[in-house]
């Protein structure tokens, strides 16, 4: 479908000019302008509290903006529906997976996969052999939870719930998926792998990371935004970042809460 | 599949061992009031939806066949062909089921038991005070299921043959149901309503369509019990027997189809069996009992009990894999 829409000039996928969000006299995130070009692989630093999941929220259209406007491939989809975001080519994991327990891995891939195909009122089984089907399979393979694909998701290891998220942002041709602390939780060998996942992503799929492992965001991201009290607060290259005194104050020093 | 084979054989074979009461009173009812808690296990095992107004679906489709087919009341009875009865009973249960989801999709847990139950209690009442179309508190009499030639519905075995049909289409429609897109989607919304509905699901609409399915499964079951009874009044679609509706499906579990039947058997006997041990009034004493110690013992039922034994007698031989950690799992046939 985005196919036949003529080429956009805009070389952005995502832009956000001074959004913001309150809750009640809280400022979570104040007025934020942010631009992410397509294929861009950017991470977000930030203490806890600083506004990243909230950023994400306004992005995804999980819950509304206060004030200004987010464009996903220069159309205006401020007012939009997540799952009209998701359609788009927008997608995201949870920093608390979103899992459906008692339904099984494979299951649960493609539900995602379905949500963005249509047809989601089908009285009809769909077969292994069905499209649908190879692409969530596919998916599931994408971060090696091939052994777990009949396993109800309940009985997962917090890792592979991880592992899963991520293969349900997956599904549908995503253009810009919105990773918020994919590695939280992991031991030192599953960030590893997760590091070689993200790295190994197909070219055209473009991410934001939110992470708090420097380590891990640092590796996978070409920009980094450093977020703090609900702005950003600083943006640079990896290595600019590392090297950043006030960001290595804000990481090392506690006085934010 | 070997286990359903063997079943559908002995109850094939069933009315040929037995004479006409178990054929009829316990046989064919207990079908039909597994096939009414069928209804409610879907809703409540697979939707999160657990609703007492089950019955009142069932009794809107008994009611319609009273009021559009025959009876002998002299109320209404307008005497339509029993086939054109029939759809629009099962039409209507449907409607009616779709509205009552459509009120009550919005809520969570015990407020959705509580909308439900208030729908329940408010038909009853309904129906008790209206003379003019459902004859009140008399209700409507002399309703007869259709003769094809010399077989008649109502004779034990072939109504017992009507209701094991109806039984098992439903069963085996839930459980294909169970792993089709639709089913998958519901369970999903049971377990993460706004995952669900970031994904692109239109969970309310999934849920007034699981209500609308619910209502032909529980619509249906509603005509073959008026056939049953011959009869309808507003003490066949009172809370009592709403509640019982909701013990059925509880005592056998609401994981599997199969618990409902499991269920409605074992209600069945007790409610024939249990009178003559002890008398009318401690009767829902004993089921009270039973109920607790069920649930007590097995938050999923009796088929939980049945996984829980064979899990121990399993971990009493040496185990030639891991133990299912899922009991779930007993019952996927994929
Ligand atoms: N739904 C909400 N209602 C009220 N306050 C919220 C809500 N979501 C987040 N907040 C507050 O907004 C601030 C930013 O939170 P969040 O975006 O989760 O931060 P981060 O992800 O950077 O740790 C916090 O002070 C948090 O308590
Ligand atoms: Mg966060």
């Amino acid at each position: 479908m985005n196919q036949v829409l003529p080429p956009n000039p805009n070389p952005n996928i995502l832009d956000l000019s001074g959004v913001g969000r309150q809750f009640g006299a809280l400022v979570a995130v104040a007025g934020i302008d942010l631009h992410i070009k397509r294929q861009e692989r950017r991470a977000m630093l930030g203490s806890n509290g600083a506004g990243k999941t909230t950023l994400f929220n306004l992005m995804t259209g999980d819950i509304p903006v206060s004030q200004g406007t987010i464009h996903f491939k220069g159309a205006d989809v401020t007012v939009l529906k997540p799952q009209d975001r998701v359609r788009r080519g927008l997608r995201r994991t949870y920093q608390i997976s979103q899992l459906f327990g008692l339904l099984s891995v494979r299951e649960n891939v493609y539900l995602a996969a379905r949500g963005i195909a249509g047809n989601r009122f089908s009285l009809i089984r769909t077969q292994a052999k069905d499209a649908l089907m190879q692409e969530a399979e596919n998916c599931i393979s994408a971060v090696h939870l091939d052994d777990a694909i009949e396993t109800e998701v309940g009985n997962l290891s917090h890792g592979q719930q991880r592992q899963l998220e991520i293969a349900m942002a997956l599904v549908g041709k995503p253009e810009l998926i919105l990773f918020d602390e994919p590695a939280a939780g992991l031991s030192p060998t599953e960030r590893r792998d997760l590091v070689r996942l993200l790295k190994g992503l197909p070219q055209e799929i473009g991410f934001i990371i939110i992470e708090h492992d420097m380590d891990v965001a640092l590796q996978v991201a070409d920009l980094v935004s450093v977020m703090h009290d609900g702005r950003i607060f600083k943006e640079g290259t990896p290595d600019e970042i590392e090297n950043d005194d006030a960001v290595q104050a804000l990481y090392l020093g506690d006085g934010h809460g | 599949m070997g286990k359903y084979i063997v079943l559908a054989a002995l109850l094939l074979a069933y009315p040929t061992f037995v004479g006409d009461f178990f054929t009829f009173q316990i046989g064919a009812y207990a079908l039909l009031l597994g096939t009414v808690a069928l209804s409610l296990q879907v809703l409540g095992g697979y939707g999160g939806m657990v609703s007492l107004s089950q019955l009142t679906v069932a009794g809107i489709a008994g009611y319609t066949v009273a009021i559009l087919g025959d009876n002998t009341t002299n109320v209404m009875g307008l005497g339509w062909p029993w086939w054109c009865v029939v759809t629009a009973a099962i039409a209507i249960a449907a409607i009616a089921a779709s509205l009552i989801g459509a009120i009550s999709v919005r809520t969570e847990g015990i407020y959705t038991i509580m909308i439900t139950l208030a729908i329940a209690v408010s038909f009853f009442y309904f129906v008790r005070q209206n003379y003019p179309v459902f004859n009140g508190f008399t209700g409507l009499a002399g309703v007869e299921p259709p003769r094809f030639g010399a077989l008649y519905l109502r004779d034990p075995a072939p109504f017992y043959y009507l209701s094991l049909a109806i039984a098992a289409v439903f069963f085996w429609a839930v459980r294909y149901e169970r792993h089709a897109t639709f089913g998958l989607a519901l369970q999903a919304i049971r377990d993460n309503p706004r995952r669900m509905a970031a994904l692109g699901y239109n969970v309310p609409l999934h849920r007034v369509a699981a209500h609308a399915l619910a209502g032909v499964i529980a619509g249906t079951a509603g005509v073959a019990l008026v056939w049953f009874n011959g009869r309808i009044s507003p003490g066949t679609v009172g809370v009592d027997v709403a509640i019982d509706i909701l013990i059925i499906a509880v005592i056998g579990g609401m994981r599997h189809p199969i618990g409902p039947f499991i269920g409605a058997l074992v209600f069945v006997l007790l409610e024939n069996f249990a009178i003559d041990l002890i008398d009318r009034e401690r009767f829902n004493t004993v089921i009270g009992l039973c109920f607790l110690a069920i649930v007590f013992l097995s938050p999923d039922g009796l088929l939980g009990l049945f996984d829980k034994a064979r899990q121990a007698v399993r971990a009493d031989t040496p185990k030639p894999q891991e133990p299912r950690k899922h009991p779930d799992k007993l019952h996927h046939n994929r």
